[in-house]
């Protein structure tokens, strides 16, 4: 008879909890490290802000109507004042906005309709890969497409037909940021269709509805939450856009609805406040800060809602 | 806390189920559906092997064996829903009322009409309970008006034995039922179709034995109008519900013929130890 072995489970050496202290200890301080970058740019965001606020009042600045943030560098010089009612760049990043999402939303959703449900596995691995590469272009390089094809296009077709266009206007930057938008629509709502469950597309084609139907009144509506939350996403992308705009909306602050016309927005104003030698005590430096304040809160709270909604969606199915 | 309080009062009505009648194995109407040497591949792998059934109208039918002996399968078959599965390809014949379903000419989404399907696990759509029984009438446009559908509606739940329980609260998401409730839901969908056939994919493997032996009623009631075929691993519940047994056992159909027969009588070895719990 064999003896029994004595069973001894105290650690002989405390190799094991070493190991695992020093690697939570590496995690621990990366992500702290992070969030410690996030805290200190809202922070450095929100106290320039506020010195600009010294200058500006902060109803002239949210309910201004006129954007002209050039300030008197000495004394004696005219046109001191500078304006900085944001309200024209707001309009303007929200028309450039809403023409890419009014191009990206149709393009992006249908070829994820497409992909998830029509395409057999030898097409989708094709497509899905160039739809990617498509959101792997620098978005300078979508920037320059936008001012030397597609503005000069709109605006040869404008005045063929008898309309005015801007040589740089909103239509043209809102077009390429459409396009760049595309992968991301297409990619987020191509992975939420996918994760519909296959039941209830068994549930309605095994009650005779054909393969159109079951996505139109069984799929989409399922997945709708998700798609939603893939669209607030893309907005927010193209609200914080800022190559395209800057090589191709122009940098007149107009206060507009009009496509054609040169519109400007807030990240293009951001830029041309703060490149070049400038002094960070004038208002006209600090307002980039309220103006990155304010840009970071309205994609804060796209964000959130938008994860609300896809985590909220997920929960479902789970 | 509410699911329990609804099922309580079934259980003195619903446990002493009533053996069901068997068939006289001698009267043999002519079949319904006529299934003829029906072979099924995934890719390479034969997952069926010349399968020649006949199904008998108005009367259930359990298709029982080990799992991966083929019965999903071959009932899977006999809708076209294989058909939604890339790799998988059917030879041979199943004949409906003595039409060919895989003739070319067959247009699926009419023979899913009228062979309905109700999965293993309860899938109701994610809307409300009216508009789940309501999602099949709408598609093939069988109400003219709202009140038609209304009725449509109300007449389906009623024989899927949901109506009292519903009624009340009929746009509450169809998800926010019980499991039990869930899959008589979906029956109450399938139903509202007017199918000939109801295909039934174990369809209480997800549910407990008191909503089970709810659906086993509803099985025995919705026989007078359609004709059932069902998949299901319980041999108690073949034996409860159903009048002709199928036994499949590595892609073949070993034996079939009178439950009752099946059961006392096994002509085959395999399926006499199947029944007594040697396989499977």
């Amino acid at each position: 008879m064999e003896k029994t072995k004595t069973i001894n489970f105290m650690a002989k050496s405390s190799r094991h909890r070493r190991v695992e202290q020093g690697v939570i200890a590496v995690l621990i301080a990366c992500s702290t490290l992070a969030i410690f970058t996030t805290i200190g740019i809202i922070a450095s965001l929100i106290f320039e802000a506020i010195q600009f606020f010294k200058f500006i009042p902060i109803t002239d600045f949210l309910f201004g109507l006129n954007w002209s943030p050039q300030t008197a560098i000495r004394e004696d010089q005219i046109g001191s004042g500078g304006s900085f009612g944001v309200l024209p760049l707001i309009t303007g990043t929200f028309l450039i906005s809403a023409v890419a999402m009014a191009l990206a939303t149709p393009l992006g959703l249908f070829s994820a309709i497409y992909l998830a449900e029509y395409a057999g596995p030898k097409v989708r691995a094709y497509i899905k890969p160039l739809l990617e590469i498509l959101a792997g272009i620098p978005t300078v390089v979508y920037g320059f497409f936008a001012a030397l094809v597609i503005a000069p296009f709109i605006r040869m077709t404008g005045s063929e037909i008898g309309l005015e266009v801007a040589s740089e206007s909103a239509l043209a930057a809102g077009i390429a940021m459409g396009v760049m938008i595309t992968p991301l629509i297409s990619s987020l709502s191509d992975d939420v269709i996918n994760s519909v469950p296959q039941a209830l597309r068994d549930a309605s084609l095994g009650l005779g509805a054909t393969h159109a139907e079951t996505v139109a009144k069984v799929v989409l509506p399922a997945a709708l939450p998700g798609i939603a939350g893939s669209l607030l996403l893309a907005t927010s992308r193209a609200i914080g856009e800022t190559m395209i705009v800057v090589m191709a909306a122009g940098l007149a602050a107009q206060l507009t609805l009009n496509p054609l016309q040169a519109v400007t927005t807030i990240t293009v104003q951001i830029v041309t406040l703060l490149t070049g030698d400038q002094e960070f005590d004038s208002a006209k430096t600090l307002s980039a800060f309220a103006l990155g304040l304010m840009l970071f809160l309205v994609t804060l709270c796209l964000n959130a809602i938008a994860h609300q909604i896809v985590r909220h969606y997920r929960e479902q199915y789970d | 806390m509410s699911k329990i309080v609804e099922s309580l009062p079934n259980i003195p009505e619903v446990l002493p189920l009533d053996p069901a009648p068997q068939a006289d194995p001698a009267v043999r109407v002519k079949p319904l559906i006529t299934a003829r040497n029906v072979n099924v591949f995934y890719g390479q792998k034969q997952a069926l092997q010349n399968i020649s059934l006949e199904v008998p109208a108005n009367q259930v039918t359990a298709l029982i064996g080990p799992s991966g002996c083929g019965k999903t399968t071959f009932l899977r078959c006999i809708n076209r829903m294989n058909d939604l599965i890339d790799i998988c390809r059917v030879e041979g014949s199943i004949e409906i009322g003595g039409q060919d379903i895989y003739h070319k000419d067959v247009d699926v989404v009419t023979l899913r009409a009228q062979v309905g399907m109700v999965f293993q696990k309860p899938n109701p759509f994610p809307k409300s309970i009216f508009e789940n029984v309501a999602y099949g009438p709408r598609i093939h446009g069988l109400a003219a008006s709202k009140a038609e559908l209304q009725d449509i509606v109300e007449a389906s739940l009623e024989k899927a034995g949901l109506l009292a329980e519903v009624h009340d609260r009929m746009n509450a998401p169809g998800t926010s039922l019980s499991g039990g409730q869930q899959q008589r839901l979906c029956i109450a969908r399938t139903i509202a179709v007017e199918p000939k056939i109801i295909l039934m994919d174990e369809p209480c493997s997800a549910l407990d034995p008191i909503a089970t032996a709810r659906i086993e009623e509803l099985i025995d009631e919705l026989r007078e109008n359609y004709t059932i075929i069902i998949v299901t691993h319980s041999m108690q519940q073949a034996a409860r519900v159903s009048q002709r047994t199928a036994f499949f056992h590595m892609g073949e159909l070993v034996e079939e013929g009178a439950t009752e027969q099946i059961f006392t009588a096994p002509r085959d070895e395999r399926t006499q130890s199947y029944i007594t719990g040697r396989i499977g």
